[in-house]
């Protein structure tokens, strides 16, 4: 059981890092962005390249003591998140933002349609075929004093995703454009007439957004040890319960679901079959819905 | 002349799908184009009302089979009946809890749906036979067309060889018939729903929700009955499918060709457009099965090329909601014929 909870706080890290990105970009555009999930999937390719590319321009591939990876895979995370971030404010540039003018709905229209080539195109460049940033397996480990064992990988994942997370906190808090962005998702009419450039702030939501969503994907890959193109898509629906179940357009909202999503889907296999795990977050998803749509932590 | 039969069978059989697509496009167009109801779960319909149909019309369970339930062979008509309203009511259950919120929640929930009916689908064995899928579903009033098939061609055995593979085809001529048949009916009710009184009440939702609240009209209500009745048509082009395919499983329902295509169909096509559903159905099935003998002269694998065709499909629909984002047809006008003079 004990073993379940820490299965539930890796998985749900990684929903959390998902989750920030969704929340925020539909606390500021107000639609549901369907390729959230095939973002992160981007996010872990553009990693594999980096990493494979790392070492092969001689940067020392030896591994950080228990840890599975070295200086090619930090390399590779921080690029990654560098480049999906361009890609995701790059979308939006080419398509997003043209639609914005018309319709909130037709938003979520062509989000569907984005997820479905971005998902395609990963599969048209490198293949149905899982790919691993790292070969063999890693030895879990006891926790000291606790009857249960972690991956050393895991406890990088926990600690960066924490990380994260305090740093989405002092950005939104104390930064301009963090304030700008809480400003915009308060009321995005009101903080533009305040002298909010609100498409640039849209910008950096999707730049931040794309960032945490590639950190995202890439541990999945790590805590799964392969990738695959539908890698993203899989945990979109985890995902969106994570921010409705924290409260539409709050980050923080999103983290504490993210893990709560995360820690019901991992206990559940003590009950019932663990193929059903994804219906487990979508029932707590509809619970939610039924009883307080506005979530935990959002607004009314 | 062998080509030529060759073609006009695969047109026939091209139709066929075409016209199940349609099927779909018409109900999304009930619950999107005329409601504003955002049901991207449409696979989970499809998938409801050919499994209902397979089970009401299947032959019982095997000896390899996994499943317990069902086998009732009924005629066909009691499927596709069956299959409407086992998704009719699925669509009620879920409306219920998510049809009171923003079109967004109502999108996430039915691409859970979808997600949901395709789990269980694939795990209640009892039920669904699992992987393996529901076999030898019977193909409606199959026997005596093809025993006639097969009399007539044994009586005139001096046929050219075109003309016997054209004969030899005539029970996807039929199906065909069926097809169509069954889209010209929905087509003309829905039709006549969508200009009755009930169906300007839908336009109003769609349009301004507060307006017709405020007009005594009941807004949640409403929704649900577009919901049921789209799903209905859903689960009607669901059966047709099983039995045209004689065979359903979990795999037949996936997001791709079960929910987004048919999207593309109603966009491209026009939502709010009846018409332009159905058009939307054929041109852009047309051009997915047309990309197919594209591509492959692509020196790709299999894989690349499947994926690329995806891309292409998704493309185009950023592009039909750049540029043309009524569609082919556009939105047809609720206005009297009289008044445009």
């Amino acid at each position: 059981m004990l073993q379940l909870v820490i299965y539930g706080i890796v998985w749900g890290s990684i929903l959390s890092l998902g989750g920030v990105g969704l929340s925020l970009t539909y606390g500021i555009m107000g639609f549901a962005n369907f390729a959230h999930g095939d973002i992160m999937a981007l996010g872990a390719y553009y990693a594999l390249v980096l990493a494979a590319f790392s070492k092969h321009i001689g940067v020392p591939s030896f591994t950080f003591g228990p840890l599975s990876f070295g200086f090619p895979m930090l390399i590779a995370i921080l690029g990654s998140m560098i480049m999906t971030a361009i890609t995701a404010a790059l979308i939006d540039k080419v398509l997003f933002k043209r639609l914005r003018k018309v319709q909130s709905i037709i938003l979520l229209i062509a989000a569907v349609g984005v997820s479905f080539s971005l998902r395609n195109l990963l599969q048209f460049v490198w293949g149905p075929q899982p790919k691993y940033y790292f070969k063999g397996i890693q030895i879990t480990r006891k926790i000291p004093g606790v009857a249960a064992r972690i991956k050393p990988d895991e406890v990088f994942i926990i600690a960066i995703s924490f990380l994260f997370a305090l740093g989405v906190h002092f950005f939104l808090k104390y930064t301009k454009v963090g304030k700008a962005m809480r400003a915009t998702s308060d009321n995005p009419s009101l903080a533009s007439t305040v002298g909010i450039n609100t498409e640039k702030i849209i910008t950096w939501t999707w730049a931040i957004g794309g960032s945490l969503a590639a950190a995202g994907g890439i541990f999945a890959g790590i805590e799964n040890r392969f990738i695959t193109p539908p890698l993203g898509w899989n945990m979109l629906l985890p995902i969106f319960a994570a921010v409705i179940l924290g409260g539409i357009g709050s980050p923080y909202g999103a983290m504490v679901g993210g893990l709560i999503i995360g820690l019901s889907e991992e206990l559940s296999t003590a009950i019932i079959p663990t193929a059903y795990k994804p219906a487990v977050a979508f029932a707590i998803m509809i619970i939610m819905l039924l009883f307080r749509p506005r979530g935990l932590f959002g607004r009314g | 002349m062998d080509t030529l039969v060759g073609i006009v069978n695969y047109i026939v059989f091209f139709s066929i799908t075409a016209g199940i697509y349609a099927i779909l496009s018409l109900g999304l167009n009930i619950q999107w184009g005329y409601t504003g109801l955002f049901n991207i779960g449409i696979a989970g319909f499809f998938a409801i009302g050919a499994y209902t149909s397979a089970l009401i019309c299947g032959p019982q369970p095997g000896l390899i089979d996994w499943r317990v339930v069902g086998g009732y062979n009924m005629p066909f008509i009691f499927g596709l009946l069956g299959g409407m309203i086992v998704a009719g009511i699925a669509a009620a259950i879920i409306s219920l809890p998510t049809l009171r919120l923003k079109e967004d929640y109502l999108a996430i929930t039915t691409v859970g749906i979808a997600e949901a009916i395709r789990l269980i689908a694939k795990q209640e064995s009892w039920l669904t036979n699992g992987v393996w899928g529901i076999n030898n579903i019977p193909a409606p009033v199959y026997r005596p067309i093809s025993n006639g098939i097969d009399g007539f061609l044994n009586a005139h055995p001096n046929l050219p060889g075109w003309m016997e593979s054209l004969i030899g085809n005539g029970y996807n001529w039929f199906f065909l018939f069926l097809v169509i048949a069954t889209l010209i009916i929905f087509y003309l009710a829905v039709e006549r729903i969508i200009r009755s009184p009930w169906g300007r009440v839908l336009a109003a939702i769609r349009e301004d929700e507060t307006v017709a609240q405020t007009s005594g009209k009941n807004v949640f209500g409403f929704k649900v009955q577009s919901m049921v009745l789209g799903a209905m048509l859903m689960g009607a082009g669901g059966s047709l499918y099983a039995h045209f395919a004689m065979s359903v499983g979990p795999n037949d329902f996936k997001p791709l060709l079960g929910t987004f295509i048919v999207w593309v169909m109603l966009i491209a096509g026009g939502s709010g457009n009846n018409k332009g559903a159905i058009l939307g159905a054929f041109t852009i099935w047309g051009l997915w099965a047309g990309s197919d003998f594209l591509v492959h002269l692509l020196p790709l694998s299999d894989t690349r090329v499947a994926a690329l065709r995806i891309i292409i499909i998704g493309l185009l629909l950023e592009l039909i909601l750049l540029r043309r984002p009524r569609g082919l047809l556009g939105e047809e006008k609720g206005i009297s014929k009289l008044l445009e003079r």
